[in-house]
C-alpha cells in the first residue's frame, strides 16, 4: 500500500533551486520592462512631491483631525502604489503567460505551474516593498513628517493590504478570459477602490455612508490603519479583519478558478 | 523492436512494481489502451491502442485533425481520457502527474516563451526543474543554437524558437521524449540536424513518441509508425513495413547492355514479373529486387545501365489506406 500512497502523493519534486531560477528570471523581466516599476513607484512619487510643495497642503486643518492635507495623503499614496503594482503589474504578465502557452508548458515540467504565480508574488512584493520605503523616507527625510511610531503595526496593515490586492489582482487574473478583459476588470475595480480610499478627495469630509462603505472596501480600510499606526496607535480590529477577509475570499477564489490555458 | 498492437488493460497493480518492472524483461514505454477522448460531439480520438517499445522511436503520423494530438497529450497527462488507460513507464498520468513530468520531455506543438529572456536564461531555467538534467552544451550545438544563448527569445527566427522548443523538451534527459511536429518551420538542413539529434538521444536509451504529418520524416527517424485517420488507427507496421503492405511490389527499370533471356531473371525468387519497354527491361518483385537482378545480370556478362528503381512508400501507404494524399487530407481539415 506504499507505493500506492507514493504514486498518489502531489508533492512537488523539482528541486528548490528551481524556483530561484524562476524569481530570477521574473526579476529579469520586470527589470526589462521597466514601465509597470516607473508608473508603480513612479506616480506615487511624484504625487507625494507635488502635493509636498503645495502651501496650502502642509496647513494642519480641523476637519481632517488636526492633520494637514499632505498627512493623510501620505497613506493614501502608498495603497495607491501597492494598488497599482497589485491590480496592473501581477496579473498582466501572468495572463499573457496564460494566453502564450507559457503555463501550459510549465505544466508539462516537474514544476507545478503555480510557481509562477508565486515567483511573481515575490518579485512584485519586493518592488512594493522598496516603493513604500522610498515613499516614506522621502516623506521623513524631504518633508518632515515624524518617523512611523508603530512600525510593527505598520508593517502589519501593510502586509495584509498587500495580501488583500494581490488576492484580488490574482482573482481577476484567474475569471479575466483575455488580457484585454483583464485590463478592463483591473481599471473597473482600480477606480472605485481608489476613491474609497480618498485619492481624489478625503474621505473624512464625505458623507457618513459614504464613510462607513469606505471603511469595508480593501483600501478604504488600508488607509486608516497604515495611517493611525504611523502616528502611534495600534490600528482597530475591524480595519485589520476587512483586509484580511478580503485575502483569504479573493484568494480563495483566485485558486479555485484559476485556469492554466 | 517488435511489438504488437496490445488491447488488453493493464492490471491495476501494474504501478506497483515499476521500479523492479526496468529490468528483466524489456518493459512497454507506453502502453496505450482503448484511448477515447471526445470534444462535445466531436470524437477526437477512438479506441486507440498501442504499446512503445523502450528505445524506439515511434511516429504518430496523419493529417491535421486525425487526432495525433489529442492522442499525445493523453499520454502525457494534459488531457485526461473519457475512457481507456494510459501506463507511461507503468505510471498512469491521471493517478501520478509528478513523476511523469520527470520521466517525459515534452514539445508541444504551439509554446512560447518570454519574449524579453535570453535563450541561456530559458534554458538553464528549465535545466534547473530536473534532478538529473542533459548536457545542453551538445544540444544547442547539434542544434545550431550555441551562438544564441544571449539573443532574446523574440529576436529569434520561427525555425530557432522550434529547435529551442525541441533543446528544452530534451534538457531534463527524459526517459521518454512526446515531440509534436518537431520539425514543422525548419528548413531542410535545420531538419536533418533535429532528425540526427533525436537518433542520437534514442541511441542513449531515450524512448521517443514523434508526431508528424510529414512523411520523409516517418521514414527517415520511426522504428514503427502508426497511421492515424480520423481518430482511429487505421494501420500500425515499420515504415518499410507499411509501404509493402500498401502497395507490396518494387519495380527495377534498366537498359541491358545485351541481349537478355527473360529467365535469366525469372528464376530469381525476388522477381515475380519481367516486361519489356522498348529497349529496356522493367522486372517487378519485392526484397532486394535490384541487387539480386543486378548480380544475377553480371554473372551472365551484362551489365545493367539506366537503371531506376521504384519503391512503394509511406505516402502510397496513406493513399491506399485512406483514399486520399496526405496533403488533400490536410486541406480537408482546414476547411
Amino acid at each position: 500500500m506504499t507505493t500506492l500512497t507514493l504514486t498518489r502523493s502531489r508533492a512537488p519534486r523539482a528541486p528548490a533551486a528551481a524556483f530561484g531560477s524562476i524569481v530570477l528570471n521574473e526579476a529579469r523581466l520586470a527589470w526589462r520592462q521597466p514601465a509597470g516599476m516607473i508608473a508603480g513607484t513612479g506616480i506615487a512619487l511624484l504625487l507625494l512631491v507635488i502635493f509636498g510643495e503645495v502651501p496650502a497642503f502642509s496647513q494642519p486643518s480641523g476637519q481632517l483631525g488636526g492633520y494637514s492635507p499632505f498627512d493623510t495623503y501620505i497613506p493614501i499614496l502608498m495603497c495607491f502604489s501597492i494598488a497599482l503594482i497589485a491590480f496592473i503589474y501581477l496579473p498582466g504578465p501572468l495572463v499573457s503567460y496564460r494566453e502564450l502557452g507559457i503555463l501550459r508548458r510549465l505544466s508539462t515540467t516537474p514544476v507545478p505551474a503555480y510557481w509562477v504565480l508565486a515567483a511573481q508574488i515575490v518579485v512584485q512584493a519586493c518592488l512594493m516593498t522598496a516603493t513604500l520605503a522610498l515613499l516614506v523616507t522621502v516623506s521623513i527625510v524631504f518633508f518632515g513628517i515624524s518617523a512611523p511610531a508603530n512600525p510593527a503595526a505598520m508593517v502589519l496593515a501593510i502586509a495584509l493590504c498587500m495580501a488583500a490586492l494581490f488576492a484580488i489582482g490574482l482573482a481577476i487574473a484567474a475569471l479575466a478570459r483575455t488580457a484585454s478583459a483583464a485590463r478592463g476588470l483591473m481599471a473597473a475595480v482600480l477606480y472605485p477602490m481608489l476613491f474609497f480610499a480618498g485619492l481624489y478627495y478625503p474621505v473624512q469630509l464625505m458623507g457618513s455612508v459614504i464613510q462607513d462603505i469606505s471603511h469595508f472596501t480593501p483600501l478604504g480600510a488600508a488607509v486608516p490603519a497604515i495611517g493611525e499606526s504611523w502616528v502611534g496607535q495600534f490600528p482597530p480590529a475591524q480595519p485589520l479583519l476587512v483586509l484580511a477577509g478580503y485575502a483569504l475570499v479573493f484568494g480563495y477564489l483566485a485558486k479555485r478558478f484559476f485556469r492554466w490555458e | 523492436m517488435k511489438a504488437a498492437i496490445t488491447p488488453g488493460t493493464s492490471e491495476p497493480g501494474a504501478s506497483m512494481d515499476l521500479d523492479s518492472g526496468g529490468e528483466g524483461e524489456s518493459m512497454a514505454a507506453a502502453e496505450i489502451s482503448h484511448l477515447r477522448k471526445t470534444y462535445g460531439p466531436l470524437v477526437a480520438v477512438d479506441d486507440v491502442s498501442f504499446s512503445v517499445t523502450e528505445g524506439e522511436i515511434f511516429g504518430i503520423l496523419g493529417p491535421n485533425g486525425a487526432g495525433k494530438t489529442t492522442t499525445v497529450e493523453c499520454a502525457i497527462g494534459l488531457r485526461s481520457p473519457d475512457s481507456g488507460s494510459v501506463r507511461l513507464m507503468g505510471i498512469d498520468p491521471q493517478a501520478d502527474r509528478a513523476r511523469i513530468h520527470e520521466i517525459t520531455g515534452v514539445q508541444l506543438q504551439s509554446s512560447a516563451f518570454p519574449s524579453k529572456l535570453r535563450v541561456g536564461e530559458i534554458i538553464d531555467m528549465y535545466r534547473s526543474f530536473y534532478r538529473n538534467p542533459a548536457d545542453v552544451g551538445e544540444m544547442t550545438a547539434a542544434l545550431g543554437l550555441a551562438d544564441k544563448r544571449r539573443s532574446y527569445y523574440r529576436s529569434l527566427s520561427g525555425g530557432q524558437q522550434q529547435r529551442l522548443s525541441v533543446v528544452l523538451a530534451l534538457v531534463g534527459a527524459p526517459r521518454i521524449a512526446v515531440l509534436d511536429e518537431m520539425t514543422t518551420g525548419l528548413d531542410p538542413q535545420a531538419r536533418r540536424d533535429a532528425w540526427e539529434l533525436i537518433e542520437h538521444i534514442r541511441d542513449r536509451g531515450t524512448t521517443v513518441l514523434l508526431v508528424t504529418h510529414f512523411m520523409e520524416e516517418a521514414e527517415r527517424l520511426c522504428d514503427r509508425v502508426a497511421l492515424i485517420d480520423s481518430g482511429r488507427i487505421i494501420a500500425l507496421d515499420t515504415p518499410a513495413g507499411l509501404a509493402a503492405q500498401a502497395a507490396g511490389a518494387k519495380t527495377v527499370r534498366f537498359l541491358p547492355s545485351a541481349a537478355v533471356d527473360d529467365s535469366l531473371l525469372t528464376r530469381l525468387p525476388e522477381v515475380t514479373a519481367v516486361e519489356h519497354d522498348g529497349h529496356h527491361i522493367v522486372v517487378t518483385g519485392t526484397g532486394e529486387l535490384a541487387t539480386s537482378v543486378i548480380v544475377a545480370l553480371h554473372a551472365a556478362g551484362v551489365l545493367a545501365q539506366d537503371v531506376r528503381t521504384d519503391a512503394s512508400t509511406l505516402e502510397d501507404a496513406f493513399v491506399q489506406l485512406t483514399g486520399r494524399h496526405l496533403h488533400e487530407a490536410e486541406q480537408g481539415a482546414q476547411l
